[in-house]
């Protein structure tokens, strides 16, 4: 280890077992988005589910807010190093979007306006681990932030929780999204400090 | 991705707030323009910290130029702007990010807007364009609060005057006197006067604080140019 010269550090008073290795807890909110930041009129917006499903399924703004909300608080981890934590959240669950979906398909891509895409697989989308969420903070979410909706998938990095979220695409292989073809890594355990491909 | 050595071969202020670190990293494969690295501070009881910052040196420069801005109360940018001294190591690696990159395969017009230390990725672009003596013409937008804190000042004017490189600076807080470049935020109008039209597809890197960055994109999607070859790269108050 090379120790640096003259640098004493500001050690964090958060709980270690809650901040991965790397990061540093901040209290604001930090955008980081590839683009132009899209707005879409929610009479516009439609949620899909899509791929590998016998038939596809889709949710109007209106229908999606009528499905059953989950509020949940959980910590988020950005690969730039922030993480913050007890961020609240309202949205519906991955599980109820998949309810009664029977599919081989063993990872999903979600895709996004602006064209963003992110890959995930299957199984750390259910199991009560991500949500669509559109509310922040018992506020509709903010368009800078992802607004009108975004995946959350908090125990993965958060580039892996895609904004302007517009479905989700089952699919039988696992397909590089847009970070993931860029040389960052293709999973983003914030524990194990997956960061970039090879990490 | 590896962790490598680098060795800080010279510091020089760029403002005062800014400095550039030149470094030597044994190994370094090259990077593209746009690119950024993570640096890792390690104190005596083994306590470390990381951060991004974006290289601002041409990948046809010699060495690795990081030039960077210290964020009151932050953790690392204090360090390396008022502690680093020639002859110190650092830790890096990189190059990290391969959307935010200009090269010559991906034409132009070229419209470069930046925001305060935004400006760092967006003079690796300018560099490289005129280092390979292209033909892709190259416009540069950049703001910042007043005349001293423009980072570069030299190296642009001399761009603006001897390589025909349109630079438009805007100076939001403070002007001197008998100032002739702009004197406002980023706003449409702004951006209509300085970009090309939509119609010739410029590409547009667009680089600084969250709100000046959503200012600027927002501006130049409102005009109509193709979000596609908008790209952006945003820092928040916390990128320190």
């Amino acid at each position: 280890m090379h120790i640096s010269r003259g640098f004493h550090g500001r050690r964090a008073e958060a709980d270690p077992a809650r901040v991965p290795p790397g990061q540093y807890v901040t209290d604001d909110f930090p955008v980081l988005s590839a683009g132009p930041t899209p707005r879409v009129p929610l009479d516009q917006w439609s949620f899909s589910m899509r791929g590998e499903v016998d038939e596809e399924r889709r949710w109007s703004w209106e229908e999606f807010q009528a499905l059953p909300r989950d509020d949940v608080t959980v910590d988020i981890h950005c690969v730039t190093k922030w993480s913050k934590l007890d961020t609240s959240w309202g949205g519906v669950s991955v599980d109820t979007l998949l309810d009664g979906v029977d599919t081989e398909a063993t990872h999903v891509l979600a895709f996004c306006d602006g064209g963003y895409t992110t890959n995930l697989p299957l199984a750390d989308v259910t199991g009560g681990r991500a949500w669509v969420a559109f509310a922040y903070d018992g506020q509709p979410l903010d368009p800078e932030h992802g607004g009108p909706a975004r995946l959350l998938v908090p125990h993965l990095y958060f580039w892996k929780s895609a904004k302007w979220v517009r479905g989700l695409e089952l699919r039988s292989d696992d397909e590089p999204g847009f970070w993931e073809s860029y040389g960052y890594h293709n999973y983003g355990d914030p524990w194990r400090e997956q960061r970039y491909a090879g990490d | 991705m590896k962790w490598r050595f680098a060795t800080v071969a010279d510091v020089h202020p760029e403002t005062g707030r800014t400095t550039s670190i030149a470094l030597r990293v044994p190994g370094w494969g090259g990077h593209l323009a746009g690119q950024h690295v993570d640096v890792r501070l390690t104190a005596e009881d083994g306590y470390q910290a990381q951060r991004s910052y974006s290289i601002a040196s041409a990948p046809d420069d010699d060495g690795l130029v990081l030039t960077v801005e210290e964020i009151d109360d932050g953790e690392v940018s204090p360090y390396l702007v008022e502690e680093l001294q020639p002859g110190d190591e650092l830790e890096l690696r990189g190059p990290i990010g391969g959307y935010f990159v200009w090269e010559e395969s991906k034409g132009g017009p070229l419209l470069l807007v930046a925001g305060g230390s935004g400006i760092a990725p967006l003079r690796a672009m300018l560099r490289h364009r005129l280092a390979r003596n292209g033909d892709v013409p190259v416009r540069l937008l950049y703001s910042a609060r007043k005349l001293d804190e423009v980072i570069y000042r030299d190296e642009l004017t001399r761009a603006a005057e001897n390589d025909g490189i349109d630079v438009h600076l805007t100076l939001t807080r403070e002007r001197p006197d008998g100032w002739q470049g702009y004197a406002r935020r980023i706003d449409r109008d702004l951006i209509a006067e300085v970009a090309w039209p939509p119609a010739e597809r410029p590409l547009a890197y667009v680089c600084g604080p969250t709100p000046f960055v959503e200012a600027a994109a927002d501006a130049l999607v409102s005009l109509g140019h193709d979000p596609g070859r908008i790209r952006t790269e945003r820092f928040g108050p916390t990128g320190s």
